[in-house]
């Protein structure tokens, strides 16, 4: 093939590359959340109460027991799994029992969900459960909340007030 | 899926290219060193981004768009190059990965190679994408929270990853230093990985041939200059990025994760590497006899390990005890049976004056002995002075030439023939000779037509002797369909004989 054919056909192919290179790069746009909508995040960790109460031990358990981890009062360590419900103007939206981390289960419960609303005002309840051995919901939080397009209500526990929160 | 019509399509595509890209240029044969062009000007293009990056939540964006705003002619341009050597980096991969597929070059001696690159195209993807974030703009915050999102999907993680990125306050600067690290370290584990991929393949194709090399980094930075890269605006994590213009070449995986489910999404990326991890083991190709080295003709002279194009020979104490003398030696699952070793064997030359040509190292299913048998058996019966077309079995089918003056060799690979054969055929009546490999950057075993020229050139051994007349023989290198090509090396090399040319 004679050498201008050959520029050419280069010339082609590179433009053909260009073109994908470039179109795929901005093209088609992609829609991270429908317009008009906007987001709750419930996004929850949380340590559960122990699941049971310390215990001293008799002086014979203790002798059981090597030297050196003689210590008076047994703890257990399993937490309570944390129970998460979320209403949306009335209407249950999310649920979820998050079990506690860890081999030991001692560690936080985590709740992470993505609830897409439409736009404007929205009555939210959300009710949250850290001790397996009480009734009910320990927390509970209403609020009636006015969301803007794309705006992200995150909804958290305050482990130091000990209180649901929105952001 | 090593045979059938979607290799065939592969080949005939690559074939219809091959004009346009002359000298073994075929971007299409060359995507692993393309691939590997593009790694390399996104680490050059990435060293000086990252002396002009701002590690912090609130400097990462201004210091990237001071860049293209301050210097658009070196650190704007550098920087749109690197986000297009990355696009090209994923799609030069993939195709070369599908290309290899296509192909079947997954098992066997391929083996290795193939799953130690595997694993490089996960490095590849958390390169990419945490490229994005870095930027921290709507697109970087988007890349964060949905592949945060998606990591969260893992069991153990539920979903401690994504609260970092729950509100503008929750990015710390440690934490996006962190970031910048995986970015660095993941591509630096990427780049090992490299190297451990080429370990099996003697004298690797790392960059292109030149003229391919200069074309893609021409393209690279005028596509930089002529579409500069800008940013989105600056993250914001309370609110939502909703429409974004998406690098589909580096971010596919997360609209589809989203499309599909995190948990399906996962399940398909572990079934899908999965698959490709065991395709060396439940599509192995047939397996052909290897290379056998016959210790009484093998005296270690090193040619064969030289020219091995999978590392399968190398050189132990040679069984008869004499102190220094070695022997070559075959790793079975290494050897690819392309037979180049017994091309390079100085005892493979024909004019030995035994009975059975027992070669150094040799094919069991096509060995020097049986070559030359039959090359003299044909002379001897040709009627007139024919030419002799030595081929590779991979390329143009030279045997289906054979006529009453042309008789074809098809061979394992064109690097099996030794250059004395050239001699031999003309010094036992042929006409001319003509040695045909495959399409340039197209051998099966890669190293095949380079040996060929270089030992046809007399600057590699064994070497073609010089008083061999120069017009009696031709080499070419043709794709599987240039026929006409052949039909002109033939007459050309008879149209010189009947010129009185003398063997």
């Amino acid at each position: 093939m004679n050498k201008p054919l050959v520029w050419m056909g280069q010339a082609v192919l590179y433009a053909a590359l260009a073109a994908v290179i470039l179109v795929f790069t901005r093209w088609p746009s992609y829609q991270n959340l429908p317009a008009d909508s906007a987001l709750i995040k419930l996004s929850i960790s949380h340590q559960g109460k122990v699941l049971g109460d310390c215990v001293e031990l008799t002086p014979e358990e203790l002798a059981k027991l090597p030297p050196n981890m003689r210590a008076p009062v047994s703890c257990p360590r399993e937490r309570s799994p944390l129970t998460v419900e979320i209403d949306v103007d009335g209407v249950l939206a999310y649920r979820q029992v998050a079990q506690p981390s860890g081999l030991s289960s001692d560690g936080a419960a985590v709740v992470y969900h993505r609830i897409e609303v439409p736009a404007g005002a929205h009555a939210i309840e959300v009710r949250m459960k850290d001790d397996a051995r009480s009734e009910g919901f320990d927390y509970t939080r209403s609020e009636t909340v006015t969301l803007a397009p794309a705006e992200i209500l995150v909804v958290d526990f305050d482990a130091a007030e000990r209180r649901i929160i929105l952001l | 899926m090593s045979s059938g019509p979607v290799r065939a399509a592969w080949l005939r595509i690559e074939e219809i290219i091959d004009p346009l890209f002359p000298g073994g240029t075929n971007p299409m044969r060359n995507l692993g060193a393309l691939a590997c062009l593009m790694f390399a000007a996104l680490l050059v293009s990435g060293i000086y981004l990252y002396i002009h990056f701002d590690t912090s939540t609130d400097g990462a964006w201004q210091s990237i768009k001071r860049l293209s705003d301050e210097q658009p002619w070196l650190g704007g341009w550098l920087r749109s190059m690197h986000r297009y050597a990355a696009d090209l980096f994923v799609t030069f991969t993939l195709l070369h990965l599908l290309r290899e597929w296509v192909l079947g070059h997954y098992s066997r001696f391929r083996a290795m190679t193939w799953l130690t690159g595997v694993p490089l195209l996960a490095f590849m993807y958390v390169s990419g994408i945490g490229g994005f974030w870095l930027n921290w703009d709507v697109l970087g915050q988007y890349a964060a929270t949905a592949s945060a999102e998606l990591i969260d999907a893992l069991p153990m993680l539920d979903g401690t990853l994504a609260r970092n990125f729950l509100d503008s306050g929750a990015v710390s600067d440690r934490f996006f230093s962190l970031l910048v690290f995986i970015h660095l370290g993941v591509p630096l584990m990427l780049l090992f990985g490299l190297w451990f991929h080429l370990q099996r393949v003697t004298r690797p194709r790392i960059l292109p041939p030149c003229a391919l090399l200069l074309g893609q980094l021409v393209f690279l930075a005028a596509m930089a200059l002529a579409w500069p890269v800008t940013s989105g605006a600056p993250a914001d994590l309370d609110r939502v990025p909703v429409a974004l213009a998406l690098d589909w070449f580096v971010l596919h995986p997360l609209p589809l994760a989203t499309a599909l489910s995190a948990a399906v999404f996962w399940s398909l990326l572990a079934v899908l590497f999965g698959v490709l991890l065991a395709m060396p083991v439940f599509y192995a190709r047939h397996t052909e006899p290897v290379a056998v080295v016959d210790a009484d003709n093998c005296n270690g002279c090193r040619r064969c390990v030289d020219d091995c194009p999978y590392s399968a020979i190398t050189l132990e104490a040679h069984p008869d005890g004499k102190p220094g003398k070695q022997i070559a030696v075959v790793a079975v699952e290494r050897c690819a049976s392309c037979g180049i070793c017994a091309g390079a064997c100085p005892s493979a030359t024909p004019f030995r004056s035994v009975s059975e040509l027992v070669n150094g190292i040799d094919m069991p299913q096509q060995s020097v002995d049986s070559l030359r048998r039959k090359l003299v058996d044909d002379l001897a019966h040709a009627e007139t002075a024919p030419v002799v077309v030595f081929g590779c079995r991979h390329g143009i089918d030279v045997e289906r030439n054979r006529s009453v003056d042309v008789l074809g060799y098809n061979l394992l690979c064109i690097g099996l023939l030794p250059p004395s054969f050239i001699e031999y055929a003309l010094r036992g009546g042929a006409a001319g000779v003509v040695v045909c490999g495959c399409a340039d950057a197209s051998c099966e075993f890669r190293l095949g037509n380079q040996w060929t020229r270089e030992r046809m050139l007399g600057t590699r051994e064994p070497h073609l002797r010089r008083t061999v007349p120069p017009d009696r023989h031709r080499v070419v290198m043709l794709g599987r369909h240039e026929q006409g090509p052949l039909d002109a090396a033939i007459d050309s090399v008879r149209k010189n004989t009947s010129q009185g040319g003398n063997p």
